[in-house]
Protein backbone atom coordinates (compact mmCIF):
# COMPACT_ATOMS: atom_id res chain seq x y z
CA UNK A 1 0.00 0.00 0.00
CA UNK A 2 2.77 2.41 1.01
CA UNK A 3 4.70 1.58 -2.15
CA UNK A 4 1.69 2.52 -4.29
CA UNK A 5 1.48 5.90 -2.56
CA UNK A 6 5.21 6.54 -2.64
CA UNK A 7 5.37 7.64 -6.29
CA UNK A 8 2.48 10.15 -6.32
CA UNK A 9 3.61 11.61 -2.99
CA UNK A 10 7.17 11.95 -4.30
CA UNK A 11 5.90 13.56 -7.53
CA UNK A 12 3.76 16.01 -5.56
CA UNK A 13 6.67 16.85 -3.27
CA UNK A 14 8.98 17.51 -6.21
CA UNK A 15 6.28 19.60 -7.89
CA UNK A 16 5.81 21.69 -4.76
CA UNK A 17 9.58 22.21 -4.46
CA UNK A 18 9.79 23.38 -8.08
CA UNK A 19 6.77 25.64 -7.55
CA UNK A 20 8.33 27.24 -4.48
CA UNK A 21 11.63 27.85 -6.19
CA UNK A 22 9.89 29.21 -9.34
CA UNK A 23 7.62 31.53 -7.36
CA UNK A 24 10.58 32.76 -5.33
CA UNK A 25 12.50 33.11 -8.59
CA UNK A 26 9.96 35.67 -9.82
CA UNK A 27 11.51 38.15 -7.39
CA UNK A 28 15.11 37.13 -8.06
CA UNK A 29 17.56 38.37 -10.67
CA UNK A 30 18.35 37.94 -13.51
CA UNK A 31 14.95 38.81 -14.94
CA UNK A 32 15.26 37.32 -18.46
CA UNK A 33 12.69 39.79 -19.85
CA UNK A 34 13.63 38.88 -23.42
CA UNK A 35 12.70 35.23 -22.81
CA UNK A 36 9.48 36.32 -21.07
CA UNK A 37 8.40 38.44 -24.05
CA UNK A 38 9.15 35.56 -26.44
CA UNK A 39 7.01 33.26 -24.28
CA UNK A 40 4.20 35.83 -24.16
CA UNK A 41 4.26 35.92 -27.94
CA UNK A 42 4.26 32.12 -28.19
CA UNK A 43 1.53 31.58 -25.61
CA UNK A 44 -0.54 34.73 -26.10
CA UNK A 45 -0.37 35.60 -29.76
CA UNK A 46 0.07 31.96 -30.74
CA UNK A 47 -3.11 30.93 -28.91
CA UNK A 48 -5.28 33.75 -30.33
CA UNK A 49 -6.89 31.74 -33.16
CA UNK A 50 -7.75 28.68 -31.08
CA UNK A 51 -8.96 30.71 -28.10
CA UNK A 52 -11.04 33.03 -30.32
CA UNK A 53 -12.74 30.14 -32.09
CA UNK A 54 -13.37 28.27 -28.84
CA UNK A 55 -14.80 31.36 -27.14
CA UNK A 56 -17.00 32.33 -30.07
CA UNK A 57 -18.49 28.88 -30.62
CA UNK A 58 -19.00 28.08 -26.95
CA UNK A 59 -21.11 31.26 -26.61
CA UNK A 60 -22.96 30.41 -29.81
CA UNK A 61 -23.65 26.83 -28.72
CA UNK A 62 -24.86 27.97 -25.34
CA UNK A 63 -27.36 30.40 -26.87
CA UNK A 64 -28.48 27.68 -29.25
CA UNK A 65 -29.05 25.10 -26.53
CA UNK A 66 -30.62 27.55 -24.11
CA UNK A 67 -33.06 28.85 -26.70
CA UNK A 68 -35.43 25.88 -26.45
CA UNK A 69 -35.43 25.78 -22.68
CA UNK A 70 -36.01 29.52 -22.41
CA UNK A 71 -38.79 29.41 -24.98
CA UNK A 72 -40.59 26.86 -22.77
CA UNK A 73 -40.73 29.43 -19.97
CA UNK A 74 -41.15 32.43 -22.25
CA UNK A 75 -37.89 33.82 -20.98
CA UNK A 76 -36.00 34.23 -24.23
CA UNK A 77 -35.13 37.79 -23.29
CA UNK A 78 -32.78 36.38 -20.63
CA UNK A 79 -30.49 34.61 -23.08
CA UNK A 80 -27.89 37.41 -22.87
CA UNK A 81 -27.80 37.08 -19.08
CA UNK A 82 -27.24 33.32 -19.19
CA UNK A 83 -24.53 33.52 -21.84
CA UNK A 84 -22.78 36.35 -19.97
CA UNK A 85 -22.75 34.69 -16.55
CA UNK A 86 -21.74 31.28 -17.85
CA UNK A 87 -19.03 32.65 -20.11
CA UNK A 88 -17.49 35.02 -17.58
CA UNK A 89 -17.66 32.68 -14.59
CA UNK A 90 -16.91 29.28 -16.07
CA UNK A 91 -16.77 28.64 -19.77
CA UNK A 92 -14.36 31.43 -20.69
CA UNK A 93 -11.71 30.68 -18.05
CA UNK A 94 -12.00 26.88 -18.23
CA UNK A 95 -12.11 26.46 -22.00
CA UNK A 96 -9.31 28.96 -22.54
CA UNK A 97 -7.19 27.21 -19.90
CA UNK A 98 -7.87 23.81 -21.46
CA UNK A 99 -6.86 25.11 -24.87
CA UNK A 100 -3.68 26.63 -23.46
CA UNK A 101 -2.99 23.41 -21.53
CA UNK A 102 -3.27 21.41 -24.73
CA UNK A 103 -1.18 23.85 -26.68
CA UNK A 104 1.37 25.24 -24.26
CA UNK A 105 1.72 22.90 -21.26
CA UNK A 106 2.48 20.18 -23.79
CA UNK A 107 4.83 22.52 -25.63
CA UNK A 108 6.70 23.37 -22.43
CA UNK A 109 6.96 19.72 -21.42
CA UNK A 110 8.27 18.63 -24.80
CA UNK A 111 10.68 21.55 -25.19
CA UNK A 112 12.16 21.24 -21.70
CA UNK A 113 12.01 17.43 -21.94
CA UNK A 114 14.05 17.47 -25.16
CA UNK A 115 16.53 19.82 -23.51
CA UNK A 116 16.75 17.46 -20.54
CA UNK A 117 17.42 14.30 -22.56
CA UNK A 118 20.01 16.05 -24.74
CA UNK A 119 21.87 17.28 -21.62
CA UNK A 120 21.11 20.93 -22.38
CA UNK A 121 19.69 21.44 -18.89
CA UNK A 122 22.86 19.99 -17.34
CA UNK A 123 24.94 22.15 -19.68
CA UNK A 124 22.96 25.20 -18.63
CA UNK A 125 23.62 24.49 -14.95
CA UNK A 126 27.27 23.72 -15.65
CA UNK A 127 27.58 27.07 -17.42
CA UNK A 128 26.29 28.90 -14.38
CA UNK A 129 22.61 29.42 -15.27
CA UNK A 130 19.76 28.36 -13.02
CA UNK A 131 17.25 26.51 -15.28
CA UNK A 132 14.39 27.53 -12.98
CA UNK A 133 15.17 31.21 -13.53
CA UNK A 134 16.05 30.89 -17.20
CA UNK A 135 13.34 28.46 -18.33
CA UNK A 136 10.54 28.15 -15.76
CA UNK A 137 10.24 31.76 -14.60
CA UNK A 138 9.68 33.33 -18.05
CA UNK A 139 7.04 30.71 -18.86
CA UNK A 140 5.32 31.24 -15.52
CA UNK A 141 5.23 35.05 -15.82
CA UNK A 142 4.20 34.92 -19.47
CA UNK A 143 1.33 32.47 -18.88
CA UNK A 144 0.10 34.33 -15.78
CA UNK A 145 0.05 37.56 -17.80
CA UNK A 146 -1.55 36.38 -21.02
CA UNK A 147 -4.07 33.79 -19.82
CA UNK A 148 -6.36 36.36 -18.11
CA UNK A 149 -6.13 38.51 -21.26
CA UNK A 150 -6.98 35.55 -23.49
CA UNK A 151 -9.89 34.75 -21.17
CA UNK A 152 -11.28 38.28 -21.51
CA UNK A 153 -11.11 37.90 -25.27
CA UNK A 154 -12.82 34.48 -25.14
CA UNK A 155 -15.56 35.89 -22.86
CA UNK A 156 -16.23 38.76 -25.25
CA UNK A 157 -16.23 36.57 -28.36
CA UNK A 158 -18.52 34.12 -26.56
CA UNK A 159 -21.00 36.94 -26.01
CA UNK A 160 -20.69 37.90 -29.66
CA UNK A 161 -21.30 34.26 -30.64
CA UNK A 162 -24.35 34.15 -28.38
CA UNK A 163 -25.63 37.42 -29.85
CA UNK A 164 -25.31 36.16 -33.43
CA UNK A 165 -27.27 32.99 -32.61
CA UNK A 166 -29.87 34.60 -30.35
CA UNK A 167 -30.49 37.84 -32.22
CA UNK A 168 -29.45 37.28 -35.82
CA UNK A 169 -30.03 33.58 -36.40
CA UNK A 170 -32.98 32.70 -34.13
CA UNK A 171 -34.23 36.24 -33.50
CA UNK A 172 -35.16 35.36 -29.92
CA UNK A 173 -34.58 38.83 -28.58
CA UNK A 174 -33.57 42.27 -29.90
CA UNK A 175 -29.83 42.95 -29.94
CA UNK A 176 -30.09 45.92 -27.58
CA UNK A 177 -31.92 43.81 -25.00
CA UNK A 178 -29.36 40.99 -25.34
CA UNK A 179 -26.45 43.30 -24.58
CA UNK A 180 -28.37 45.13 -21.86
CA UNK A 181 -29.27 41.95 -19.96
CA UNK A 182 -25.76 40.61 -20.46
CA UNK A 183 -24.18 43.79 -19.13
CA UNK A 184 -26.51 44.00 -16.13
CA UNK A 185 -26.05 40.33 -15.24
CA UNK A 186 -22.33 40.57 -14.62
CA UNK A 187 -21.37 41.60 -11.10
CA UNK A 188 -17.98 42.46 -9.65
CA UNK A 189 -17.93 39.05 -8.03
CA UNK A 190 -18.23 37.41 -11.47
CA UNK A 191 -15.47 39.54 -12.93
CA UNK A 192 -13.18 38.84 -9.97
CA UNK A 193 -13.89 35.13 -10.25
CA UNK A 194 -13.45 35.24 -14.02
CA UNK A 195 -10.00 36.83 -13.69
CA UNK A 196 -8.68 35.05 -10.60
CA UNK A 197 -9.42 31.68 -12.16
CA UNK A 198 -7.26 32.14 -15.28
CA UNK A 199 -4.49 33.60 -13.13
CA UNK A 200 -4.48 30.50 -10.90
CA UNK A 201 -4.85 28.17 -13.89
CA UNK A 202 -1.90 29.90 -15.55
CA UNK A 203 0.38 29.23 -12.59
CA UNK A 204 -0.62 25.55 -12.52
CA UNK A 205 -0.49 25.08 -16.32
CA UNK A 206 2.98 26.52 -16.69
CA UNK A 207 4.43 24.82 -13.62
CA UNK A 208 2.96 21.43 -14.57
CA UNK A 209 4.32 21.75 -18.12
CA UNK A 210 7.77 22.77 -16.87
CA UNK A 211 7.80 20.15 -14.10
CA UNK A 212 7.11 17.24 -16.43
CA UNK A 213 9.62 18.62 -18.91
CA UNK A 214 12.38 18.87 -16.31
CA UNK A 215 11.60 15.40 -14.93
CA UNK A 216 11.93 13.73 -18.34
CA UNK A 217 14.05 10.61 -18.55
CA UNK A 218 14.31 7.90 -21.17
CA UNK A 219 15.08 9.61 -24.47
CA UNK A 220 12.51 10.58 -27.07
CA UNK A 221 9.99 8.10 -25.69
CA UNK A 222 10.31 9.86 -22.35
CA UNK A 223 9.61 13.22 -23.99
CA UNK A 224 6.36 11.84 -25.44
CA UNK A 225 5.39 10.45 -22.04
CA UNK A 226 6.10 13.76 -20.29
CA UNK A 227 4.08 15.69 -22.85
CA UNK A 228 1.03 13.46 -22.41
CA UNK A 229 1.30 13.55 -18.63
CA UNK A 230 1.62 17.34 -18.63
CA UNK A 231 -1.58 17.83 -20.65
CA UNK A 232 -3.57 15.30 -18.64
CA UNK A 233 -2.44 16.59 -15.23
CA UNK A 234 -2.82 20.26 -16.21
CA UNK A 235 -6.33 19.68 -17.59
CA UNK A 236 -7.45 17.74 -14.53
CA UNK A 237 -6.10 20.48 -12.26
CA UNK A 238 -8.01 23.11 -14.24
CA UNK A 239 -11.36 21.40 -13.60
CA UNK A 240 -10.53 20.72 -9.95
CA UNK A 241 -9.41 24.32 -9.39
CA UNK A 242 -12.45 25.81 -11.09
CA UNK A 243 -14.62 23.92 -8.63
CA UNK A 244 -12.57 24.99 -5.63
CA UNK A 245 -12.41 28.66 -6.67
CA UNK A 246 -16.10 28.61 -7.65
CA UNK A 247 -16.95 27.18 -4.23
CA UNK A 248 -14.95 29.88 -2.46
CA UNK A 249 -16.71 32.60 -4.43
CA UNK A 250 -20.21 31.23 -3.82
CA UNK A 251 -19.48 31.50 -0.09
CA UNK A 252 -18.42 35.13 -0.37
CA UNK B 1 66.32 19.45 -5.11
CA UNK B 2 62.74 18.29 -5.43
CA UNK B 3 59.94 20.55 -6.56
CA UNK B 4 56.77 20.53 -4.48
CA UNK B 5 53.89 18.57 -6.03
CA UNK B 6 51.21 20.82 -7.58
CA UNK B 7 48.12 21.38 -5.47
CA UNK B 8 45.12 19.10 -6.00
CA UNK B 9 42.36 20.43 -8.24
CA UNK B 10 39.87 17.62 -7.60
CA UNK B 11 39.75 15.53 -4.43
CA UNK B 12 37.13 12.87 -3.77
CA UNK B 13 37.12 11.38 -0.27
CA UNK B 14 35.10 8.19 0.16
CA UNK B 15 32.30 9.51 -2.04
CA UNK B 16 29.11 7.48 -2.30
CA UNK B 17 26.05 8.21 -4.39
CA UNK B 18 22.71 6.45 -4.09
CA UNK B 19 19.48 6.75 -6.05
CA UNK B 20 16.40 5.49 -4.25
CA UNK B 21 18.46 3.39 -1.87
CA UNK B 22 20.49 1.85 -4.69
CA UNK B 23 24.20 2.57 -4.45
CA UNK B 24 25.58 3.65 -7.83
CA UNK B 25 28.96 4.93 -6.65
CA UNK B 26 30.72 3.57 -3.62
CA UNK B 27 33.92 4.55 -1.82
CA UNK B 28 35.24 6.75 -4.62
CA UNK B 29 38.52 8.32 -3.51
CA UNK B 30 41.05 9.96 -5.80
CA UNK B 31 42.73 13.23 -6.47
CA UNK B 32 43.81 15.05 -9.60
CA UNK B 33 46.60 17.59 -9.25
CA UNK B 34 47.01 20.74 -11.30
CA UNK B 35 48.21 19.87 -14.78
CA UNK B 36 47.39 16.16 -14.42
CA UNK B 37 45.36 14.18 -16.92
CA UNK B 38 42.95 11.52 -15.70
CA UNK B 39 41.35 9.03 -18.07
CA UNK B 40 38.28 7.30 -16.63
CA UNK B 41 37.23 4.01 -18.20
CA UNK B 42 34.69 1.37 -17.35
CA UNK B 43 31.75 -0.57 -18.69
CA UNK B 44 28.46 1.14 -19.46
CA UNK B 45 26.58 2.25 -16.31
CA UNK B 46 29.66 1.82 -14.15
CA UNK B 47 29.36 5.42 -12.91
CA UNK B 48 31.90 7.25 -15.09
CA UNK B 49 29.62 10.14 -16.05
CA UNK B 50 28.39 10.42 -12.46
CA UNK B 51 31.91 11.30 -11.32
CA UNK B 52 31.93 14.20 -13.79
CA UNK B 53 28.45 15.29 -12.68
CA UNK B 54 29.57 15.22 -9.04
CA UNK B 55 32.61 17.30 -9.99
CA UNK B 56 30.27 19.90 -11.50
CA UNK B 57 27.82 19.94 -8.62
CA UNK B 58 25.03 18.61 -10.85
CA UNK B 59 24.61 15.80 -8.31
CA UNK B 60 25.19 15.83 -4.59
CA UNK B 61 27.03 12.91 -2.95
CA UNK B 62 25.11 10.80 -0.46
CA UNK B 63 28.29 10.43 1.64
CA UNK B 64 31.88 11.62 1.54
CA UNK B 65 33.52 14.94 0.71
CA UNK B 66 34.44 16.60 -2.57
CA UNK B 67 37.07 19.34 -2.78
CA UNK B 68 37.64 21.45 -5.87
CA UNK B 69 40.51 23.93 -6.15
CA UNK B 70 41.12 23.35 -2.44
CA UNK B 71 37.57 24.31 -1.39
CA UNK B 72 35.19 21.83 0.19
CA UNK B 73 32.23 22.11 -2.18
CA UNK B 74 30.19 19.20 -0.83
CA UNK B 75 27.51 21.35 0.78
CA UNK B 76 27.66 24.28 -1.61
CA UNK B 77 24.42 25.87 -2.77
CA UNK B 78 23.79 26.32 -6.49
CA UNK B 79 24.84 29.97 -6.41
CA UNK B 80 28.09 29.08 -4.59
CA UNK B 81 28.65 26.36 -7.18
CA UNK B 82 28.34 28.88 -10.00
CA UNK B 83 31.57 30.56 -8.90
CA UNK B 84 33.34 27.19 -8.93
CA UNK B 85 31.78 26.18 -12.26
CA UNK B 86 33.13 29.36 -13.86
CA UNK B 87 36.58 27.77 -13.46
CA UNK B 88 35.56 24.51 -15.15
CA UNK B 89 34.98 23.76 -18.83
CA UNK B 90 32.87 20.77 -19.77
CA UNK B 91 32.01 18.85 -22.90
CA UNK B 92 28.93 16.67 -22.56
CA UNK B 93 28.57 13.37 -24.35
CA UNK B 94 26.26 14.71 -27.06
CA UNK B 95 27.88 18.14 -26.96
CA UNK B 96 25.06 19.60 -24.83
CA UNK B 97 24.72 22.52 -27.25
CA UNK B 98 21.60 24.69 -27.02
CA UNK B 99 19.77 23.89 -30.24
CA UNK B 100 17.79 27.14 -30.21
CA UNK B 101 21.00 29.21 -30.24
CA UNK B 102 23.49 29.69 -33.06
CA UNK B 103 27.04 28.38 -32.81
CA UNK B 104 28.24 31.88 -31.95
CA UNK B 105 25.63 32.30 -29.20
CA UNK B 106 26.44 28.85 -27.83
CA UNK B 107 30.15 29.58 -27.55
CA UNK B 108 29.48 33.07 -26.16
CA UNK B 109 27.09 31.67 -23.52
CA UNK B 110 29.70 30.98 -20.78
CA UNK B 111 31.24 34.43 -21.31
CA UNK B 112 27.90 36.23 -21.10
CA UNK B 113 26.72 34.29 -18.05
CA UNK B 114 29.82 34.50 -15.93
CA UNK B 115 29.57 36.60 -12.80
CA UNK B 116 33.10 37.87 -13.07
CA UNK B 117 33.85 41.22 -14.71
CA UNK B 118 31.51 41.50 -17.70
CA UNK B 119 33.25 41.58 -21.05
CA UNK B 120 32.55 44.10 -23.79
CA UNK B 121 30.62 42.91 -26.83
CA UNK B 122 33.74 43.16 -28.99
CA UNK B 123 35.80 41.18 -26.49
CA UNK B 124 33.14 38.44 -26.39
CA UNK B 125 33.05 38.33 -30.18
CA UNK B 126 36.85 38.19 -30.38
CA UNK B 127 37.10 35.35 -27.88
CA UNK B 128 34.30 33.39 -29.52
CA UNK B 129 36.01 33.74 -32.90
CA UNK B 130 39.36 32.75 -31.37
CA UNK B 131 37.81 29.72 -29.69
CA UNK B 132 36.05 28.59 -32.86
CA UNK B 133 39.21 29.12 -34.90
CA UNK B 134 40.96 26.90 -32.34
CA UNK B 135 38.65 24.03 -33.33
CA UNK B 136 38.82 25.10 -37.00
CA UNK B 137 35.15 26.05 -37.18
CA UNK B 138 35.53 29.83 -37.43
CA UNK B 139 33.21 29.88 -40.45
CA UNK B 140 30.16 28.40 -38.69
CA UNK B 141 29.21 31.35 -36.46
CA UNK B 142 25.70 31.81 -37.85
CA UNK B 143 24.81 28.13 -38.13
CA UNK B 144 22.56 26.23 -35.73
CA UNK B 145 23.80 23.00 -34.10
CA UNK B 146 21.24 20.98 -36.10
CA UNK B 147 22.98 22.08 -39.32
CA UNK B 148 26.31 20.59 -38.19
CA UNK B 149 27.59 17.01 -38.30
CA UNK B 150 28.14 15.04 -35.08
CA UNK B 151 31.89 15.69 -35.15
CA UNK B 152 31.41 19.41 -35.76
CA UNK B 153 28.94 19.65 -32.88
CA UNK B 154 31.52 18.00 -30.62
CA UNK B 155 34.12 20.54 -31.81
CA UNK B 156 31.76 23.44 -31.06
CA UNK B 157 31.28 21.83 -27.64
CA UNK B 158 35.05 21.91 -27.14
CA UNK B 159 35.15 25.55 -28.28
CA UNK B 160 32.47 26.38 -25.69
CA UNK B 161 34.34 24.43 -22.99
CA UNK B 162 37.63 26.27 -23.54
CA UNK B 163 36.31 29.77 -24.32
CA UNK B 164 36.68 30.90 -20.70
CA UNK B 165 40.16 29.32 -20.55
CA UNK B 166 39.19 27.22 -17.53
CA UNK B 167 41.67 25.64 -15.16
CA UNK B 168 39.87 22.30 -15.29
CA UNK B 169 38.42 20.60 -18.35
CA UNK B 170 35.97 17.70 -18.13
CA UNK B 171 35.17 15.61 -21.19
CA UNK B 172 32.37 13.04 -21.21
CA UNK B 173 32.94 10.43 -23.93
CA UNK B 174 34.12 13.01 -26.49
CA UNK B 175 34.61 10.41 -29.21
CA UNK B 176 31.50 8.27 -28.65
CA UNK B 177 29.62 7.54 -31.86
CA UNK B 178 32.22 9.16 -34.13
CA UNK B 179 34.17 7.57 -36.96
CA UNK B 180 37.87 6.88 -36.19
CA UNK B 181 39.19 9.81 -38.26
CA UNK B 182 36.85 12.36 -36.63
CA UNK B 183 37.56 10.80 -33.22
CA UNK B 184 41.30 11.34 -33.74
CA UNK B 185 40.65 14.97 -34.74
CA UNK B 186 38.63 15.50 -31.57
CA UNK B 187 41.36 13.90 -29.44
CA UNK B 188 43.99 16.11 -31.10
CA UNK B 189 41.89 19.15 -30.13
CA UNK B 190 41.61 17.89 -26.55
CA UNK B 191 45.39 17.47 -26.32
CA UNK B 192 45.79 20.94 -27.86
CA UNK B 193 43.29 22.40 -25.36
CA UNK B 194 45.18 20.77 -22.50
CA UNK B 195 48.66 21.83 -23.59
CA UNK B 196 47.95 25.35 -24.87
CA UNK B 197 46.09 26.44 -21.74
CA UNK B 198 47.90 24.05 -19.33
CA UNK B 199 44.52 22.84 -18.11
CA UNK B 200 43.93 19.91 -15.80
CA UNK B 201 41.97 17.36 -17.83
CA UNK B 202 39.57 14.61 -16.83
CA UNK B 203 38.18 12.49 -19.62
CA UNK B 204 35.64 9.68 -19.60
CA UNK B 205 36.02 7.37 -22.57
CA UNK B 206 35.24 3.92 -23.93
CA UNK B 207 38.21 3.79 -26.31
CA UNK B 208 41.66 2.89 -25.06
CA UNK B 209 43.15 4.81 -28.01
CA UNK B 210 41.82 8.08 -26.54
CA UNK B 211 43.78 7.52 -23.34
CA UNK B 212 46.88 6.61 -25.30
CA UNK B 213 46.72 9.84 -27.30
CA UNK B 214 46.43 11.89 -24.10
CA UNK B 215 49.30 9.97 -22.52
CA UNK B 216 51.73 9.71 -25.42
CA UNK B 217 51.30 12.96 -27.31
CA UNK B 218 51.62 16.64 -26.65
CA UNK B 219 50.76 19.65 -28.74
CA UNK B 220 53.71 21.40 -30.30
CA UNK B 221 52.82 25.07 -30.70
CA UNK B 222 55.72 25.68 -33.13
CA UNK B 223 54.53 23.17 -35.71
CA UNK B 224 50.85 23.23 -34.74
CA UNK B 225 50.80 19.42 -34.60
CA UNK B 226 50.82 16.63 -32.07
CA UNK B 227 54.26 15.21 -31.37
CA UNK B 228 55.23 12.19 -29.24
CA UNK B 229 55.69 13.17 -25.59
CA UNK B 230 58.48 11.96 -23.32
CA UNK B 231 57.10 9.12 -21.14
CA UNK B 232 55.50 10.49 -17.98
CA UNK B 233 55.60 14.15 -19.01
CA UNK B 234 51.86 14.36 -19.69
CA UNK B 235 51.22 13.13 -16.12
CA UNK B 236 48.40 10.91 -17.32
CA UNK B 237 46.73 8.40 -15.04
CA UNK B 238 44.03 5.85 -15.65
CA UNK B 239 41.02 5.03 -13.52
CA UNK B 240 38.83 1.99 -14.20
CA UNK B 241 35.38 1.72 -12.66
CA UNK B 242 33.31 -1.38 -12.16
CA UNK B 243 29.75 -1.20 -10.83
CA UNK B 244 30.38 2.08 -9.06
CA UNK B 245 33.75 1.18 -7.52
CA UNK B 246 37.29 2.04 -8.52
CA UNK B 247 39.04 -1.19 -9.48
CA UNK B 248 42.16 0.45 -10.86
CA UNK B 249 43.87 3.79 -10.43
CA UNK B 250 47.43 4.25 -11.58
CA UNK B 251 50.00 5.29 -14.14
CA UNK B 252 49.96 4.08 -17.78
CA UNK B 253 52.81 1.64 -16.98
CA UNK B 254 50.81 0.15 -14.08
CA UNK B 255 47.70 0.10 -16.29
CA UNK B 256 49.56 -1.87 -18.99
CA UNK B 257 50.99 -4.26 -16.42
CA UNK B 258 47.73 -4.87 -14.56
CA UNK B 259 46.73 -8.51 -14.63
CA UNK B 260 43.13 -8.02 -13.56
CA UNK B 261 40.98 -9.50 -16.38
CA UNK B 262 38.41 -6.68 -16.14
CA UNK B 263 41.10 -3.97 -16.32
CA UNK B 264 42.82 -5.77 -19.18
CA UNK B 265 39.65 -5.35 -21.26
CA UNK B 266 40.28 -1.62 -21.22
CA UNK B 267 44.06 -1.62 -21.50
CA UNK B 268 43.52 -3.94 -24.46
CA UNK B 269 46.90 -5.59 -24.25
Amino acid sequence: MLDILKRPVYTFQEFVLLSISALRGVFRKPAYWGDTVIQMDLIGVGSLPVVSLTGFFSGAVMALQMARALQTYGATSQVGKIVAITMVREMGPVLTALMVAGRNSSGMASELGSMKVTEQIDAMRALGTDPVLKLVKPRLIATATVLPLLTILADFLGLVGGWIVACVLLQLTPGAQYWDTAWRAIEYNDIAQGLIKPFCFAIVLSLVGCYYGLQTTGGTQGVGRSTTQAVVVASVWVVILTFIIGRIFTKL
Amino acid sequence: MTTAAPEPVIQFEDVCLSFGGECVLDGIAFEVRRGDTLVIQGAAASGKTLILKLSLGLLRPTRGRIRLFGEDVTDYTDSQWNDVRARIGVLFQEGGLFDSLTVEENVAYPLLNQKRAPLSEEEVRRRVQESLDFVELGHTLEKYPSELSGGMRRRVGIARAIVTQPELLLYDSPTAGLDPITATTIMALIVKGRDVHHATTVMVTHRHQDGEILDRYRYDAATGRLVPAEPGTTRTRYMVLREGRIVFLGTPAEFDACEDPYVRKFSSR
